[in-house]
């Protein structure tokens, strides 16, 4: 092991009454990979923000490289070495500019450099950094017309231009696809091989077990466990992280009732095969695919954003064909949409309002919001699925994620429906959070079909009485939740075998 | 801790405070600032802002933002003008063509903005431009009031009909004979009926959804595009109701009154944000601001400050207001909103 890049001592940081962090050490040495683990809530943003200077800190010290480091902004933990690539992407990137431009616009804020933009040197510097990644798209392409996956290539691209000694990785891989995250790990092992120091924060298992070479855990504002004994004891570092051990879930299939919802026929792209799928009452289905497997695609057509190519859909036995999100919601076809923060939470509102804006309608009485309907409503879901809070008058964005995403499902659960939708339920939710919404949604299943869109197996198996795989914008896999042969559902997912062999299954 | 809940009701509460010790102050410093005929006074020079206010707030709710407000008062201005005087209507033809035409201006300002994807700034900032241009083609720029000489060479026969400028000179008795004039009262009516729609009723609430979060309102079923229509209409109806009171209150189409218009109920509706510590548009608050800056000015005025002062008076005052708005409310916020990922 390398020496010691980056030391924290007794770091303590209070906001308000709430005391984050309880004295954190922390050390990263050169050439390792730290993987952060700790529930919503435990204070490891707030120890990010610190490192990079977003905030200040109470009381404790830090160092780099044996000097004192104390940022005072962003821009100074920059210049002394520490780079960090945040969860929300479109802070990494300048969505207006081409690629070219966001890969060299550090280049252009360096003193002394000429007033004038020479734009071939600046793509032909740019094409080499893209390579040198593995991007290959087109350097004039403006950064808006790309996918997600690309613009956190190169917002992590970006980072890269400045060299650093730590580099802090914030969930990096939430909207990666399976080729691209490999991409990127092998880009952090060559940086850790070239002595970087990598502090890697994530809820994703698979990620961590691909990449750790150390592992942190935080529970309570605090380091509850360090694991670097090879090979490496996750199931400890999870018990560390949650203060219990995980037992594992164990799923037996309901006896389904009637069908609910029938897809015949129904094409997610002009080139690929239909998709026919039933779902009952009482039944939970879990569909699994990479990103832009069609997933997504299928979640929107059934809820009316998007209309299919072909093909059609019966709801109890009558014609569903919905225009958009309000004649879905009509019809008692419910979404939770993936990326709560951009498609969910109404960060203004309080936990009450929140919960209750797609049903205002119910709570109305002779024109007029009713306070003490809505309040009893909501102090009644919050009490259900279990969102820690003081009360219901919380503002939003003063709960952790997991309580925030506990809150956007709930508000879909306050009126009874056909067929529920969750699409990514489990994004950024810590796995204590992950079971307690699981657990919520396989009780309340009767009397409804509850179809999870799930990118994690993991997730999958957790939650579903049938898995169905997407691949290509077709169901390439089908499996009933009870002695799965996982070797053949990860090569489904990976659209390793042949898709009409599949589907025989 | 204490700090905290110090911050916190000064944030709360700290508008509304200064707003009282100002009336204190002027009461004890200018003699008969503190009596019926001056709050009346007040209330009569912040109405037509007030109700022209209380329409962008609407559009502020959306997070949109109108600047035709200004324009479509003038417009309305000249087009009742015009209306009675020389097409010789009556004053309800007259007051409901103006309703209309600010309905239309405001749909217009929507689908601008909602289908043609024109940010609101500049779409209503054409349409700023155009009303002014406009308003001045049917008479050749020139103001519009009784016996005036039209183009053909005939005399303008017709008249501001008594009715129409009851709107703007009726007075009604209250505690003391022709006490309060028809524009406040329909000013406090319109503050009422917006607080109350954008605070109690569902099209509120989804109104302020959209625009926090106009995707995730969009995802609930709430149908977007319609209100931000619906929010460009009513700022148009005010804006025209505004225009209507003004013509009433001076009896002819001058085409050079309502200047100020536009910047001053911007005004009003952007000091609102800080009564209450809201730090969002606010009906109550909206009121409130544009009562603030009344009272601020009148009580100058009654100190014998110059007029030509008032303009850097409320500039000061909006300054202040948003100072207390962002940085205080963020600061406020630091501890709620840190702990949003951690």
């Amino acid at each position: 092991m390398g020496k010691v890049l980056c030391k924290l001592e007794g770091i303590n940081k209070t906001f308000g009454t709430n005391h984050v962090l309880r004295g954190v050490d922390l050390e990263l040495f050169a050439g390792e990979i730290v993987v952060l683990m700790g529930a919503n809530g435990a204070g490891k943003s707030t120890l990010v923000k610190l490192i990079c200077g977003y905030h200040t800190l109470d009381s404790g010290s830090m160092t780099l490289n044996e000097q004192p480091y104390c940022p005072s902004d962003p821009a100074g933990a920059i210049a002394a070495g520490i780079v960090t690539v945040h969860q929300s992407i479109d802070d990494g990137v300048i969505p207006d500019l081409d690629v070219a431009t966001n890969l060299m616009l550090d280049q252009l804020t360096v003193a002394g450099a000429g007033l004038l933009v020479r734009d071939r040197l600046l793509r032909e510097k740019a094409r080499e950094v893209a390579s040198n990644m593995g991007i290959t798209t087109d350097v004039r392409t403006r950064v808006s017309d790309l996918g997600v996956a690309d613009r956190q290539m190169i917002a992590i691209a970006r980072a890269m231009a400045h060299a650093p000694k730590v580099l802090i990785l914030d969930e990096p891989t939430s909207s990666l696809s399976a080729t691209e995250a490999e991409r990127l790990f092998q880009l952090i092992e060559k940086l850790s091989a070239q002595g970087v120091a990598i502090l890697y924060i994530s809820h994703r298992m698979s990620d961590i077990r691909r990449v750790a070479t150390r592992i942190v855990c935080m529970r309570d504002g605090a380091i509850s466990g360090v694991f670097e004994k090879t090979p490496l004891d996750y199931d400890g570092a999870i018990t560390a992280m949650l203060g219990r051990a995980m037992t594992e879930v164990n799923i037996e299939p309901v006896n389904v009732g009637e069908p609910i919802l029938e897809i015949r026929e129904l094409k997610l792209a002009a080139h690929s095969l239909p998709i026919n799928l039933t779902a009952h009452d009482g039944e939970v289905i879990a569909i699994t695919g990479l990103l832009g497997s069609g997933k997504s695609k299928l979640a929107e057509i059934i809820f009316g954003l998007q209309q299919a190519d072909s093909g059609d859909m019966q709801l109890d036995g009558i014609t569903y064909k919905p225009d958009n999100a309000a004649s879905a919601v009509e019809r008692g076809v419910h979404l939770s949409p993936k990326d709560r923060s951009s498609n969910a939470v109404i960060p203004t509102f309080n936990i009450a309002n929140n919960l209750s804006l797609p049903f205002l309608k119910s709570f109305t009485r002779g024109g007029l919001l009713s306070w003490t309907k809505q309040r009893d409503a909501a102090d009644k879901m919050i009490d259900q699925i279990g969102v820690v809070c003081q009360s219901a008058d919380d503002g939003i964005n003063m709960l952790s994620g997991g309580n925030q995403q506990k809150v956007m499902i709930g508000r879909w659960l306050l009126e009874p429906c056909r067929v529920l939708l969750l699409d990514e339920p489990f994004q950024g939710v810590d796995i204590g959070a992950r079971r307690d919404i699981g657990q919520h949604i396989r009780h309340s299943a009767p009397g409804r079909t509850t179809i999870v869109f799930v990118a994690e197996i993991d997730e999958a198996l957790e939650i579903a009485d049938r898995i169905v795989v997407l691949n290509e914008s077709q169901i390439v896999g089908e499996h009933q939740n009870i002695n799965v042969n996982l070797n053949a559902l990860v090569a489904q997912v990976s659209g390793a075998n042949n898709a009409v062999e599949c589907q025989s299954q | 801790m204490n700090n905290d809940r110090f911050l916190d009701y000064a944030i709360r509460y700290g508008f509304l405070l200064l707003l009282a010790g100002l009336v204190v102050f002027f009461s004890l410093l200018a003699s008969g600032f503190a009596s019926p005929r001056s709050a009346v006074f007040i209330l009569q020079s912040v109405a037509i802002t007030g109700i022209l206010a209380l329409g962008v707030t609407c559009t502020l709710v959306v997070d949109g933002f109108d600047l035709s407000i200004g324009s479509v008062a003038t417009s309305a201005l000249m087009l009742s003008a015009y209306s009675m005087v020389i097409l010789e209507h009556s004053a309800v033809v007259a007051v409901l063509l103006c309703l209309a035409m600010g309905a239309l201006v405001g749909l217009i300002n929507g689908l601008l903005i909602v289908k043609y994807r024109v940010p609101d700034l500049l779409a209503t900032l054409g349409m700023m431009f155009l009303l002014i241009g406009l308003q001045r083609i049917p008479t050749q720029g020139n103001s519009i009031a009784t016996g005036m000489r039209l183009s053909d060479g005939s005399m303008a026969e017709g008249a501001f009909s008594e009715s129409f400028l009851w709107l703007g000179r009726h007075r009604f008795d209250l505690v003391l004979e022709r006490l309060v004039p028809v524009p406040v009262v329909l000013f406090l009516i319109i503050a009422l009926v917006v607080w109350v729609f954008l605070e109690y009723t569902r099209h509120g609430r989804l109104m302020y959804a959209i625009g926090s979060n106009e995707k995730a309102a969009t995802l609930v079923g709430a149908n977007v595009n319609r209100y931000k229509i619906i929010a460009y209409m009513i700022s148009g109806v005010t804006a025209s109701i505004g225009g209507i009171l003004l013509a009433a209150r001076l009896g002819r189409g001058d085409i050079a009154s309502g200047n100020n218009l536009l910047l001053d109920s911007v005004a009003a509706a952007l000091i609102g944000f800080a009564v209450l510590g809201a730090a969002r548009p606010n009906a109550f608050g909206t009121a409130i601001g544009a009562l603030f800056v009344g009272i601020l000015l009148q009580g100058l005025t009654m100190m014998n400050a110059p007029y030509y002062t008032q303009d850097f008076v409320k500039g000061v005052i909006l300054v202040a207001a948003l100072v207390f708005t962002f940085y205080l409310s963020a600061r406020r916020g630091a501890g709620g909103k840190t702990s949003t990922n951690v």
